[in-house]
């Protein structure tokens, strides 16, 4: 079940990799604006996408929260059992 | 010292061609870009034919990143992008992705309204309460200013990055102010040209104003009559086309090919005062026009070989020829060739001047004067003015020296620009 999601989320965010880097590059710990060079302004994107992927919606404050992929499974998680 | 400015590449995506070689043919041939559109019968549209570029998502892809075609809906945005990337390309110039950004080359490029169903889509989620869905892109895809910032990216330039807006006029008066940038020194390369958005949302304010043919639904490729007694009304249009400016100095340096010579132009308005007014031309501001694109590009008035002029195919298109004729004081066989590409192309609003300016000047490397379409019943009016064999009902082999082109547009705003033929 996890690692379906973890494999969901990271389609989602290989689609706002920077042509340089590599789908591999993603791992739990990456930050998505230090390491993994997402602009900022596609983060919002991201949000986007995960809240129609899973079905759920985040808050403002979860967005503030959601610096690294972990941070994003652990929101999704959430939000899935709260439903 | 003034620098001399030159034209080392284009690019045009139009809708008779989006690429320089089928515009080029297309405008030899005489193929119309105009098309019947279900959508605009559907809206209940009196005019329902429009000029639109015919592309592929496959073309497409080759302009823009996967990430960047996400959520894309800014037909404008789309045609810049190809006219942009084409002509820096067709000017031999590099595109990298990384590099440090190239201080000496920037980009004007006009606009009249951008992203206009991008717009649509997030007027509807703001409506409904639904802000937070708008993502990132309605912004970038919405300002007017998007065609340059994209075309920024893309091409990493580093010297002024604009667009400027000024209706009908938008795409010669872009060239006109690139062409001064260099001159004075500001920098040593410009891309500039304009782009409009194709669909209802654009073209329906004039079928409001019931300024566009009605009568030619069947008809599309008949319909746009620039110069004809039976002239009905403008063909709407849209599309984009793109010019990249550089001094002499620079294009000869790098051994580019040069197309033409940029000798000058003006700008003005008429103030909307006489005749001026929001939707029509002051005459004596058009004159004034084309007399200061004389003077400023130091030619006289009997050099001038062929005009491309802004004439659409409405009533004024007599009115014009007069301004042209009283302002070089020559009229009968003494008038230059004249033509208009609006015939098969459409009146492509803000990125009429830039799609025309590119016809324009392919006359001198292809040595022909592309011929006028639909106009065999030549205004009487304009009969009265200048010799019929001035308006080639074909395509002709010719050797152009100094082309003037002008367009004109809502506001009461003129721009001229004066081109030669480069043999040095």
């Amino acid at each position: 079940m996890e690692e379906e999601r973890y494999k969901k989320l990271k389609e989602i965010i290989g689609i706002y990799l920077p042509e340089d880097v590599k789908l591999d590059a993603i791992t739990a710990e990456s930050h998505f604006i230090n390491e993994l060079n997402i602009n900022s302004a596609n983060l919002v994107d991201i949000v986007l996408d995960v809240e129609d992927a899973f079905d759920i919606m985040l808050e403002n404050d979860d967005m503030d929260q959601m610096e690294t992929v972990k941070d994003a499974l652990q929101i999704i998680d959430k939000k899935l059992a709260e439903k | 010292m003034a620098k001399r400015v030159v034209i080392t590449g284009m690019g045009v995506c139009a809708p008779n061609g989006h690429t320089l070689g089928n515009f080029s043919k297309a405008l030899e041939e005489g193929e119309s870009g105009i098309q019947f559109h279900q959508q605009l019968a559907d809206l209940n549209f009196g005019c329902q034919i429009a000029g639109q570029p015919q592309l592929t998502d496959a073309h497409i892809a080759n302009y823009f990143t996967p990430l960047q075609l996400r959520g894309l809906n800014a037909s404008g945005l789309v045609y810049g992008v190809i006219a942009g990337v084409d002509a820096w390309k067709d000017a031999g110039l590099l595109i990298d992705p990384k590099g440090t950004p190239d201080w000496d080359s920037g980009i004007i490029f006009g606009t009249g309204i951008l992203g206009v169903d991008k717009f649509r889509e997030s007027i509807h989620l703001v409506d409904a309460g639904n802000t937070r869905r708008l993502g990132s892109t309605s912004v970038i895809q919405t300002m007017a200013s998007g065609i340059s910032a994209y075309l920024g990216g893309i091409l990493g330039c580093g010297n002024q990055v604009t667009t400027n807006s000024s209706a009908c006029t938008t795409g010669t008066e872009g060239l006109l102010m690139a062409y001064e940038r260099i001159k004075s020194g500001k920098a040593t390369r410009m891309l500039t040209g304009s782009c409009s958005d194709s669909g209802p949302y654009v073209w329906g304010g004039f079928d409001a104003m019931r300024i566009l043919p009605r009568t030619y639904n069947e008809n599309p490729s008949t319909a746009s009559r620039p110069m004809s007694a039976s002239a009905a009304g403008f063909v709407p249009g849209s599309g984009a086309g793109a010019l990249v400016v550089e001094s002499l100095e620079s294009a000869q340096k790098r051994g580019a090919k040069i197309y033409a010579e940029i000798l000058g132009g003006a700008v003005n308005s008429g103030g909307q005062r006489g005749e001026g007014t929001m939707t029509a031309p002051n005459s004596e501001a058009v004159q004034r026009c084309i007399l200061q694109a004389i003077d400023n590009s130091e030619i006289e008035k009997n050099q001038i070989d062929l005009i491309n002029g802004h004439l659409t195919a409405t009533a004024k298109d007599p009115m014009e020829i007069a301004n042209w004729s009283r302002a070089l004081q020559r009229s009968g066989l003494d008038f230059p060739y004249i033509n208009s590409f609006k015939d098969t192309v459409g009146h492509c609003l803000a990125a009429a001047g830039s799609i025309e300016c590119v016809g324009a000047v392919l006359q001198f490397t292809e040595q022909k004067l592309f011929g006028n379409n639909n106009c065999k019943d030549l205004h009487p009016k304009i009969l009265e003015q200048i010799a019929a064999t001035k308006i080639p009902q074909q395509t002709i082999p010719y050797s152009p020296q100094i082309i003037a082109k002008a367009s004109f547009g809502f506001g009461d705003v003129n721009a001229c620009v004066i081109f030669r033929a480069f043999n040095d």
